[in-house]
Formats: structure tokens, sequence, C-alpha cells
């Protein structure tokens, strides 16, 4: 990094996206508990259903409920309480469970994280390398099958995926867990599953961006001037392919964040997903609202990683 | 590229029997997968998970037919007037921390569980006292199914090292064959045998609990092996099951029924000729073909055969009958309109159904009963809710028809649901704006009558009342059904879902154990 802007414009991105994760966190919390508020149907039922299961909820569970969490306050005053907290990074106590929602979501979130870099880095070590593959043979036959592989399996929601992979790998080959935590191989199927869709989306960004940059001007230029294919790859083709490879990522969190929700509930992994979808069946608002805004930061904090790493690699954007 | 690394990596899985099986470290783990997440331990809240795997007990036990049985307390007598009860408990119970059980320990559970939704809630209670090894319950008016509060999972003892400094529960320490040595909440926990148990040494060391919230996913772990016992499937793996004959099946009818219940307080439901021919509209045998997978629970009653002394053995038969169900309609004034619908003093035949997918065939079922209507001229709206916007619409007086499944062993005595259903103002799970004279009064001596001929002839004369009445409609019974994997045997269910009988469950082989 020898351009004497650089670190300024790290700076520059960091307080930009300082101020983007504040106004993110005030409108989710704000839209989250608008969204809770708007749900036909009133919440101490649900919460005591959650709570004590369908065959004990009635009427005077939910009047029990509705007491002792204080629902019948005004919105105006529900939501000063809740920003009041907010800020004092106190997330109350989930309505169903009564522990406290920060605890919760450590727990949760950990176990999100574990499947998410296994995710992340297997398609990592796949997608690009195989993007640059057929992208530096962009038109051959390969190229052709791996697109059309790519677009198949970016069209098959992950749900699905995963039921596919439990009946090959833990019916047909019987030697992976279909489901949990407990061993230290449960996390392949559930990871495998993300991955699957992570790597159809970076192998063809990589792809592309190859085949552009092969057929640069820049790139025919040291052909010419006689570099090596190896050198000119090496020098010319990785680094300028890299950037949108990388910038694509804060794509693929997006992707990725959408993924686990559906994977975790299928796979039982009791992450960050998996809460987020059983506290809206039970209309557990602090856990609704906390999970959100965790997941709102983690998604803020990770592209502005990613921009400080774009800027390292293209030194134009600086 | 990728799926072929991971199919190589199961390959190598295979070749070397002493690695990981699929069940991972669980070679001696026997592995139970039910839909119930943990959300708390408390024995309000899921504790009654700790009962199910063994690592509490509850202050009495129930019998397959909600009969009372020992547990914490071995033996029991009431006074004449039926108003003093005296409990005289197990000698030497030895709690999983090695500390006795002593009678407060008992006294604290007896108190924690009269606060709602603790079961003692719904008991008269005027007093509970303990001296030496005796607890005494002193009733304001007697009240028969004491037991039957008293088995329910909100009675579990624990050991006073269960509790955090607030008085809040941090551990579970009770008094089971088995102790708790892990938990992850919402998902799982683990127990391990108790050598201080004093009951047969069970044959199953250690045991895990996997809450698993999708049927789908449920299924699977019992076709891979990797779960050894699968309670609640849904019918399509059922029906799969059963066809492939693996994994086994055991199964339980339970005291469970789905109902589609009704507003008597709207005129068009009022009289019981229009009640009769919505029931009678009903196919029932085809929703339990169809849609349950299991031609056998269609109701022809509210209570299950396997709910001895309430199947009322003497009333006739729900049945369909459409042209029966036309003619009591034309009979309390409903006519078919231009457009075939029904018609009466000028209004329309059209209600709203509530349902909710907790139970995920009670939608299929309100769409199933829906077209079952409009044939005979009624129109009806489904709307999928959640389950809370039953009881909400009792209390706000919006209900119209809802379907519902209803456990009627909460305890295991069905009288105190029955009176919370069917009592004289109705309940959120049964019977609105309807009620019966003669039905409360036989509800109201039910709760005094111990077992007698003179209770049984009351429960029957209870199941008639309702059959003829049809406050509400029934539609099915249910039947619990578990996958049993080989590795396993003798699994046995509890119809009143308290237990999962894991210190009966053997391994089939050592061999297998050791697989």
């Amino acid at each position: 990094m020898g351009y004497p802007s650089t670190g300024r414009t790290i700076a520059a991105v960091c307080a930009r996206r300082l101020t983007q994760a504040v106004l993110v966190a005030l409108v989710v919390s704000t839209v989250s508990f608008f969204m809770m508020r708007a749900l036909p149907g009133d919440p101490a039922f649900r919460i005591a259903a959650a709570r004590y299961g369908e065959d004990l909820v009635s009427a005077a569970a939910a009047d029990q409920v509705r007491t002792e969490l204080g629902l019948d306050q005004p919105w105006p005053r529900a939501l000063g309480d809740w920003m009041a907290r907010s800020v004092r990074f106190d997330l109350g106590v989930s309505f169903v469970t009564g522990a406290p929602v920060i605890r919760e979501i450590q727990e949760q979130l950990g176990h999100t994280l574990v499947l998410s870099a296994v995710a992340m880095g297997a398609s990592l070590l796949v997608g690009p390398v195989l993007g640059a593959f057929i992208g530096w043979r962009a038109g051959s036959r390969l190229d052709r099958v791996v697109r059309l592989g790519t677009v198949l399996v970016k069209a098959v929601p992950s749900f699905l995926l995963g039921v596919v992979f439990v009946m090959a790998f833990s019916i047909q080959f019987a030697s992976l867990p279909a489901a949990g935590h407990a061993d230290a191989t449960s996390v392949i199927l559930p990871a495998l599953t993300l991955a699957v869709g992570l790597v159809a989306g970076s192998c063809r960004i990589t792809r592309d961006a190859m085949h552009r940059v092969r057929d640069s001007e820049y790139f025919m230029f040291a052909r010419t001037k006689g570099l090596s294919e190896r050198d000119t790859f090496l020098h010319h083709a990785v680094r300028n392919a890299a950037a949108p490879v990388v910038a694509y990522l804060g794509v693929q969190l997006v992707f990725l964040i959408e993924g686990v929700i559906a994977v975790e509930t299928l796979f039982a992994w009791p992450g960050i997903g998996h809460a987020l979808v059983h506290a809206v069946f039970g209309r557990d608002i602090p856990m609704i609202q906390g999970t959100a805004l965790v997941m709102a930061l983690m998604f803020v904090s990770l592209n502005a990683m990613i921009d400080v790493a774009t800027l390292a690699i293209d030194p134009r954007r600086r | 590229m990728f799926v072929l690394t991971i199919a190589a990596l199961s390959a190598c899985g295979r070749s070397h029997p002493e690695s990981a099986t699929a069940a991972g470290d669980s070679e001696d783990m026997l592995q139970v997968v039910g839909p119930w997440e943990i959300v708390s331990i408390d024995p309000l809240r899921s504790g009654y998970l700790f009962t199910r795997m063994q690592a509490t007990e509850t202050f009495l036990d129930a019998a397959d037919d909600g009969s009372p049985r020992p547990a914490v307390a071995r033996d029991w007598s009431v006074s004449s007037d039926g108003l003093t009860w005296r409990f005289e408990l197990r000698p030497n119970i030895r709690f999983h921390d090695g500390t006795t059980l002593v009678v407060a320990d008992v006294l604290a559970a007896l108190e924690r569980a009269r606060h709602p939704p603790g079961s003692l809630a719904l008991a008269p209670i005027a007093s509970i006292e303990g001296a030496g090894s005796t607890i005494t319950i002193a009733l304001r008016t007697p009240f028969a199914q004491l037991p039957a509060l008293l088995a329910h999972s909100s009675t579990q003892v624990l050991a006073p090292s269960s509790f955090g400094p607030g008085g809040a529960i941090t551990t579970i320490v009770g008094t089971g064959p088995y102790r708790v040595v892990e938990v992850h909440p919402p998902q799982s926990f683990d127990v391990v045998r108790f050598d201080g148990w004093d009951g047969p040494r069970p044959a199953v060391e250690r045991a895990r609990y996997l809450a698993v919230a999708r049927s789908e996913t449920r299924g699977l772990l019992a076709e891979s092996g990797q779960a050894d016992v699968v309670f609640t499937l849904d019918p399509a793996t059922l029906v799969r099951f059963k066809v492939s004959q693996r994994p086994a099946l055991v199964a339980v009818t339970m005291p469970r029924s789905i109902v589609l219940l009704m507003n008597a307080g709207l005129s068009a439901l009022s009289d019981i000729g229009t009640r009769k021919a919505l029931s009678l509209a009903i196919d029932r045998p085809a929703i339990a073909r169809a849609v349950l997978r299991d031609p056998e629970m269609a109701a022809t009653q509210l209570f299950p055969p396997t709910l001895r002394g309430w199947y009322a053995t003497h009333v006739a038969p729900l049945v369909t009958d459409v042209s029966e169900a036309d003619r009591l309609l034309r009979e309390v004034g409903w006519t078919r309109g231009r457009d075939s619908m029904l018609i009466r003093d000028g209004q329309p035949f059209h209600l709203e159904l509530r349902t909710f997918p907790d139970r995920p065939e009670l939608p299929i079922i309100a769409t199933v009963i829906q077209e079952q209507f409009r044939r005979l001229g009624v129109r009806l709206d489904v709307q999928i809710g959640n389950s809370g916007d039953i009881p909400l619409g009792h209390r706000d007086g919006s209900l119209q028809l809802g379907l519902s499944a209803r456990t009627y062993t909460t305890v295991p005595d069905p009288v105190g649901t029955l009176l919370q259903d069917f009592g004289p103002s109705g309940g959120d799970w049964g019977a609105m704006n309807w009620s019966n004279a003669e039905l409360t009064d036989v509800l109201n001596e039910l709760s005094i009558v111990p077992e007698s001929p003179q209770r049984d002839a009351l429960k029957q004369r209870a199941a008639e009342i309702l059959q003829n009445e049809l406050p509400v409609i029934p539609i099915a019974w249910y039947r619990q059904t578990a996958a049993v994997s080989d590795r396993v045997a003798g699994v046995t269910l509890d119809p009143l879902e308290r237990s999962y009988r894991i210190a009966q469950i053997t391994w089939a082989t050592r061999q297998q154990a050791a697989r």
C-alpha cells in the first residue's frame, strides 16, 4: 500500500460504514418493532403457547403473560423503552425462555458463525478456483457444462438441496449425521448445503471477471511484450479478476444470511437463523428485535471489511 | 468436485468400523428425537422433557389408563369426608447430587405447582403440610382428581442444589433413574444412568434428547439410523416407513381428538339439528384415510376407545349421511338459494373457520371440511392463524368455528379438562355459548366421586351427553407413532406422553450396541 492516501481512505470507509451501522440499527429496530405490532392475533396468547405448549395455553395463561410482560403498555412507551435499553446494549429478556437475549444470541451466533465460516471457507476454496479455471478457457465445453451446473444449483432451493444431501450422505452412505450439532462432523452437511449455492455464485463471477481480463488490452499487451502465460496470469489476471470477486462477497453475505435461516431449521442447527424462526412463531419480540439488530450490524461490519479488502486489491479506488 | 470430496469422506467413514458412525460419538448413546424444544428448564415450561427422559420424578405417576401409581409418594389414603389426603413418601430417595430427599423438598415442589400454569392451581387446596415422611393435603371441597394433578410434570421434585441465588432453576438435579449431565437449550440434553436409583437398573447407560422442529428432518434422522426413537412423524413419512418396513414403527392411540369447535351463540349454530347436520356432512373415514393416512383414526365419538371408561359403549357412532343432513337442515328452516347455497331468514349459511398450523394436518383437514360443507350448501372461509387465535376468539366472541386438537389428559384424569371445556361457561378449547345443566352436574360429581361403578356410570353419561348434544364435532382421534431403530428393543409408548420409558429400553444385541 504505497499510496499516501490509503490510510485516509480506509478511515473514510470505516466512518461511512459506522454511520450506516447506526442508521441501520435504528431502522431495523423500529421496523421490526412495528412489524411485530402489526402482526394479527394477540401476542400474549402466542407467547403463552410458546412457553407452556398448545395444551396449556388458555385465556388465563395469556392474561398472566400479558401482566408479567407489560404487553398492554402503549406503543410509544414500549418503543421508547426498547430504544433506551438498546443504547445501553441491554437487549432485554426473552419473552419465552426468560433468559437474557444477549446471552441467547451469543450462544446462537457462535453456532451460526461456525456454520457460515465453514461454508464460506469451503466455497472460497472451490468457487473462485473453478471460476478462474473455466474463465481462462471461456467458451470451451467445460465452461458451458460448469455454467449450466451453476445455474441449475442456484435454481434449487437450499431446503431441497439439504434433503438430497441427507438422503445421499446420511441414508445411502450412512456416515454423516443428518441433523444435530453434537459431533464435529455435524457441520458438514449444513455447510455443504450452504456452500454449494455460494460456489455457484462465486464461480460465475470469477469466470466472467477472468474472461474480461483475458479479453482486455492490458492483458494482450502483457502477452505481446513477451511475458509467459503463467506470469501474465499471476501478475495481471489474478489481481484484476479478484476485485469484483471480493466485492461480490458482500452479495454472498445476503445469500448466506438468508440461507442459514432455512438450513439451520432443516438441520436442527441451533444458530441465530433457527432462533429467529422460533422467535417469530412464539412472538418473542425482544428476541426478534435483538436478532435482527445483531444480524444487521454483522452485515454492515462484514461489508466494511469487504470495502477495505477491495481497497487493498484495487489501488484505483483509493 | 465438492460433492465428490464429501462422498470420498463418507466412503472413508465406512471403511473404518471403529470410526464414527452416523451417530458420531453415540455408539452407546440412545438417541431420542422429538419436536419439542427446551425453551426453559423450568418444570412449568419445558421441564416436562426431563420427566419424559426419566431424570426427574413427579409426586405421583400414572398408569396407561390414567390411574395413579406410586412415584415420589408410594402410598396414599383419603379421609372419609374426602377433604384430607395423606401421602407417604418412598423411603431413602436420593437426589442425583447424592443428598437424600426430605419432606421440605417435596413441599417446595408442590408449592411451585400451585402457581398457574402448575397443575395444582386447579385444585381447591386449603393447605399442604409435611412431617416426617408424610405429606398432608387439606382441601376446601372434595376433589377426586387430586392424584391426577399430582402426576403432572409441574410437580417434579428437584434438589435444593437445582436453584440459583434468586430461586431460579439453574440446573436439573432430580431423583429419576437418569441424571442430567449436559443441557444445550433449545436443542438437546444428555442423561446418564444414576447409580443411586433405588429401582431396577436400566440397560441403557447414556441417552440424549434432541429437539428437531421439522418433521421431514425427524423422518430422515430415523431413516439414517442416527436416532433410535423418533417421535411425531408426518403422515407421508409414516406411509414410507410402513411400505419399506424400516425403521420399525411403534404406535399407541392417545387421548387426543381433532374437534370442530362451534359458537352455539350464533343463530346458525344454536339448534342441535344444524349441528347434527354439519356432523353428518363430514366424511371422517375419508379424512382419516387421505390426510392422517390411518383409517382407524376416524372418530365415531369424542373419546377414543383407549380412554377406557370414557369411550361410550352404547351410543350410536357418528356417521356420514349427506341426505339425512339435508333433511335435518330443511327441518330447521334452511333452504337452498339460487346458487344452491343454504339460506334462512334471508341470511346465507356463511361462517369463518379458524385453525393453526402447529399440527400440520389441521389446515389440510380444515380445507377438506370446507369442501364437504360446500356440498351441503354451507360456505366456509378458512383462516389459518396461530393457536392463540382460538382462545382469543372465545374471549372476544369473534370465533365462529375452530378446528383444533385437544388432549383430554393433560393431567391423567380427563375430568379437569372436561370441566374447563364443557363447564357452565364453556372453555377456551371446548364449548362456546353452550352449556348443559346435566353435564355440569355429572362433571361436578365426577370431580368428587372416587373410582367406583358409580363413577364409571357417570363417565358414560358424560360421553353420551356430548355425543347427543354435539357442542363440539369430533373429527378424528390421534395415534402417536414412533420410529424405532434396529439397535434397540423394548420400546413402548406412553399414551399419556408422560415418559419415553428409556429405562425399559435395551440394546437389541451387544454387537449392535457396540457398532
